[in-house]
């Protein structure tokens, strides 16, 4: 199920320091076509249909389209992704639609302890941070 | 309009990269779980000063396997003593397990899945009165006691689409921006100049400049994921990127630690995954939670027949456990499709219909019934749309209502992974305790423990995650506990190795030439063709990758055989493979994404012929459901209850396989 741009809404990310689905790509394959500030997928046959790109995309351009060799056309699945849940919309085929929304981070994004002033006691054990007394198997 | 023999991409690459070169104490390579758990951890343990980078091919918050999400955290141990863990992790692995690699896993497992949740991944808990909770609702942690949703012994269920972004924030944050180099992709590890068997460095290059970057450390992490699209892929056109494993994993974890001949282990081990046919979908929740059943073509519920009971006694003691192992359930599936019995499909309607039936006759009213109905068919939903999205659209175009209609599953192509259902790997050393059993053998190769948990058998190389060989079943979870273990490792390694000065065997010029080869060849030959992809003097990495998976679906037990090979076909196979890996030096390539694509290739190939040697060695066929022998078909414990590793030598590129003595140290009386 490749990605792809919608070129009335893709402005090539003019307004930020990078291409947001040229940065986020797992694969490397969107990419931006910087005569006409547009980004496109340039390995359709490698996408993994993560939505990384269509989950990032500030501007909302970045759809996704069934695999040609397997999904019946008609079908849609969309997000909307805020910083604490993700709205997917289910289109079928038969114009039936679904909604569901969950919940994705109970923190702040940046909120994320990574307790960096603290240290390990002992490099001779094998206990690691926060660890104390490990078990060893009972045979 | 222009000929096409032009390079396509958008960032063209030039014949003379630039060199850059780094000098760092460790070096972390790859992004996913295990690199984002030695990157939390390492700074804990490291003196002020120390350098420590991270490369990835791709970007932290979307690297690897968890980049899309995940429904479940499939290793938590919790309330269950770890030793039933690796009970369970040696039988649903046919008993050729490191108990020590397990054991330990389970042992710092769950600390990990307690920083999940306190970083703000969403876990699913039970209330007072059993209902479900989902992971935003106030309740206990779990390291405040709360219970979790347990799906089976060892699963929990997450809202999990944000998970490795989770994760990889407070990777970052304690290895600073800085240190955190993104898509530069590894594709050579280094030995040392004057220090034999010992690790100096690394070399790769940026996918968004024409820059060659070289890395000397005193040690590293190879934490690089599984090997995919290695075997031609049930769907072969636009959906050969619906891989079920992430089909950016090209196996370069272990072909980059053969090189420097890391000694390999279970290689022979692969995984195919049964699955929702086609969109790959996950089944864990369907199984688990939903409680559906595998349904055959005639309508039955073939699982419990007396003819499936007769099967399993065939595979004693595996096939005696109240959870069949995952080769054998595959090879039950196998066995169905093969005598005309299928198609096969998730009873999903029926599962779903018993949940509202029991809820009816437990007197709930039809509003409550309705809400309940919502509820339930948002969690079926959410499995697929925080996991595999491919899947939800697949039902989307087909118009399934899985209440109303069961859906196809289906055995997939092979994969080679060492962190899920599989277990091919590197042969690394356990912990440097007690327990951890001595074998009286002066090779590493047969050993279990040499000084540094995690290392290969390469001074200063550890790995992680799906690096680590012969002890599958970490999941998500278990990969970041493994990578914080290998990172307090590397950091004693560089401490009671202070003096060593990395030294590189070969000159930074060298090495760039050999990265850039392919666009060299591509800049020299585009010429004799109106069309850049035909040509008599190269080939694209594209063509190649059809040729190798055309190669093992054909010759190594792909799907086209129903997983079947024989000693005969395996070696044409590898008759193959010397074809591709010497034409591998042929790949061409004009623009910066396909120079990438080139080194996956190269690595693909290189990482399935060890997979190919391995079961050539083996003549048995311990993974029914995952692939047969036929000169060699039934699971032979008298002979082949042993591993099977493998050693490249990079000075005389000999390839040595030989049997391990596999050591059982919990009791095997019970079995389970």
């Amino acid at each position: 199920m490749p990605s792809y741009v919608d070129p009335s809404k893709c402005d090539g990310c003019k307004g930020g320091d990078k291409t947001a689905c040229m940065y986020i790509c797992p694969n490397d394959l969107m990419v931006l076509n910087v005569e006409e500030m547009k980004a496109y997928n340039q390995e359709p046959d490698a996408c993994w249909e993560c939505y990384s790109c269509v989950k990032i995309c500030p501007q909302g351009a970045i759809f996704v389209r069934g695999y040609d060799d397997f999904v019946p056309m008609g079908g849609q699945v969309h997000p909307m992704r805020s910083s604490n849940d993700i709205m997917w919309t289910v289109k079928f085929r038969n114009g039936n639609l679904k909604r569901f929304k969950f919940p994705i981070r109970t923190t702040a994004e940046g909120a994320a302890n990574a307790y960096v002033a603290q240290k390990g006691a002992s490099l001779d054990d094998e206990c690691l941070l926060l660890e104390s007394n490990l078990p060893t198997p009972k045979i | 309009m222009a000929l096409p023999n032009k390079p396509k991409g958008e960032l063209k690459a030039v014949v003379n990269p630039e060199v850059v070169e780094h000098d760092v104490d460790i070096l972390i390579i790859g992004g996913g779980m295990a690199a984002c758990g030695a990157a939390f951890e390492v700074k804990k343990w490291a003196p002020e000063g120390m350098k420590i980078v991270l490369v990835d091919k791709a970007s932290l918050q979307r690297s690897g396997a968890v980049a899309q999400g995940l429904s479940a955290i499939n290793t938590y141990i919790g309330e269950n003593p770890i030793e039933s863990y690796v009970k369970m992790v040696r039988n649903d692995l046919m008993g050729v397990v490191r108990e020590d690699l397990i054991y330990d896993c389970g042992r710092h497992v769950d600390e990990s899945v307690k920083l999940f949740e306190e970083w703000g991944l969403p876990i699913w808990k039970k209330d007072a009165a059993g209902e479900t909770l989902d992971g935003a609702k106030p309740a206990k942690t779990l390291r405040e006691g709360g219970t979790p949703v347990r799906t089976g012994k060892w699963q929990i269920m997450i809202n999990g689409e944000s998970y490795k972004c989770i994760v990889a924030e407070p990777a970052a944050t304690a290895l600073g921006a800085d240190n955190i180099h993104e898509r530069i992709f590894i594709v050579k590890l280094l030995l040392d100049k004057n220090k034999a068997n010992q690790i100096a460095g690394a070399v790769g290059f940026s996918t968004r400049e024409n820059k060659v970057h070289v890395y000397r450390c005193k040690a590293a992490c190879v934490a690089c994921g599984g090997a995919v699209n290695i075997f031609r892929p049930r769907s072969t056109g636009e959906g050969k990127g619906r891989a079920w494993y992430p089909v950016w994993n090209a196996g370069s974890t272990y072909t980059m630690c053969a090189q420097v001949g890391a000694t390999l282990t279970m290689m022979e081990n692969r995984f195919t995954p049964a699955r929702f046919k086609d969109g790959y979908g996950p089944v864990g929740a369907w199984f688990l939670l939903f409680k559906a059943k595998v349904q055959n073509g005639l309508g039955e519920f073939y699982a419990n027949s007396a003819s499936v009971k007769d099967e399993l006694s065939k595979f004693m003691p595996y096939g005696g456990s109240p959870v069949t192992p995952t080769c054998l359930r595959n090879h039950l599936m196998i066995n169905e499709l093969k005598e005309g019995r299928g198609p096969l499909y998730m009873a999903t309607d029926v599962a779903l219909n018993a949940f509202l039936d029991d809820r009816k006759a437990a007197g709930m009213n039809d509003k409550d019934l309705k809400k309940f109905w919502k509820h339930l068919e948002s969690e079926a939903w959410e499995d697929f749309l925080d996991m595999s999205v491919g899947q939800a659209g697949l039902w989307a175009g087909m118009n399934v209502e899985p209440e109303k209609t069961g859906s196809e599953i289906m055995p997939t192509e092979p994969y080679m992974l060492g962190s899920h259902s599989g277990c091919c790997g590197i042969w690394c050393s356990g912990p440097e305790e007690a327990w951890v059993p001595t074998i009286n053998n002066p090779s590493r190769a047969h050993q279990y423990k040499w000084g540094y948990n995690r290392m290969t058998t390469v001074d200063g190389l550890f790995t992680a995650g799906d690096g680590v060989g012969a002890s599958g079943h970490k999941f998500s979870s278990g990969s970041h506990a493994e990578g914080r273990i290998c990172a307090k490792q590397m950091v004693k390694f560089c401490r009671d190795n202070a003096s060593f000065k990395p030294e590189l065997k070969q000159t930074v010029q060298e090495l760039a030439a050999e990265i850039y080869a392919p666009v060299k060849l591509y800049m020299e030959n585009v010429g004799l063709s109106t069309a850049a992809d035909v040509n008599p003097a190269y080939c694209k990495p594209a063509g190649l990758m059809m040729r190798l998976m055309k190669a093992t679906d054909e010759y190594g037990g792909g799907v086209a055989t129903y997983y079947m090979t024989s000693g005969k076909l395996l070696n044409i196979c590898l008759d193959l493979l010397k074809l591709l890996r010497e034409d591998g030096e042929k790949m061409a390539a004009g623009d910066l994404h396909e120079l990438l694509r080139c080194w996956e290739n190269y690595h693909r190939i290189w990482c399935v012929e060890a997979h190919i040697r391995h079961i050539e060695f083996r003549k048995e066929s311990r993974y029914p459901g995952f692939y047969y022998r036929s000169d060699f078909p039934t699971v032979d414990d008298q002979n082949w209850k042993c591993f099977v590793n493998s050693t490249y030598n990079p000075d005389t590129k000999e390839w040595k396989c030989e049997k391990v003595e596999c050591v059982n140290i919990l009791p095997t009386e019970p079995w389970l």
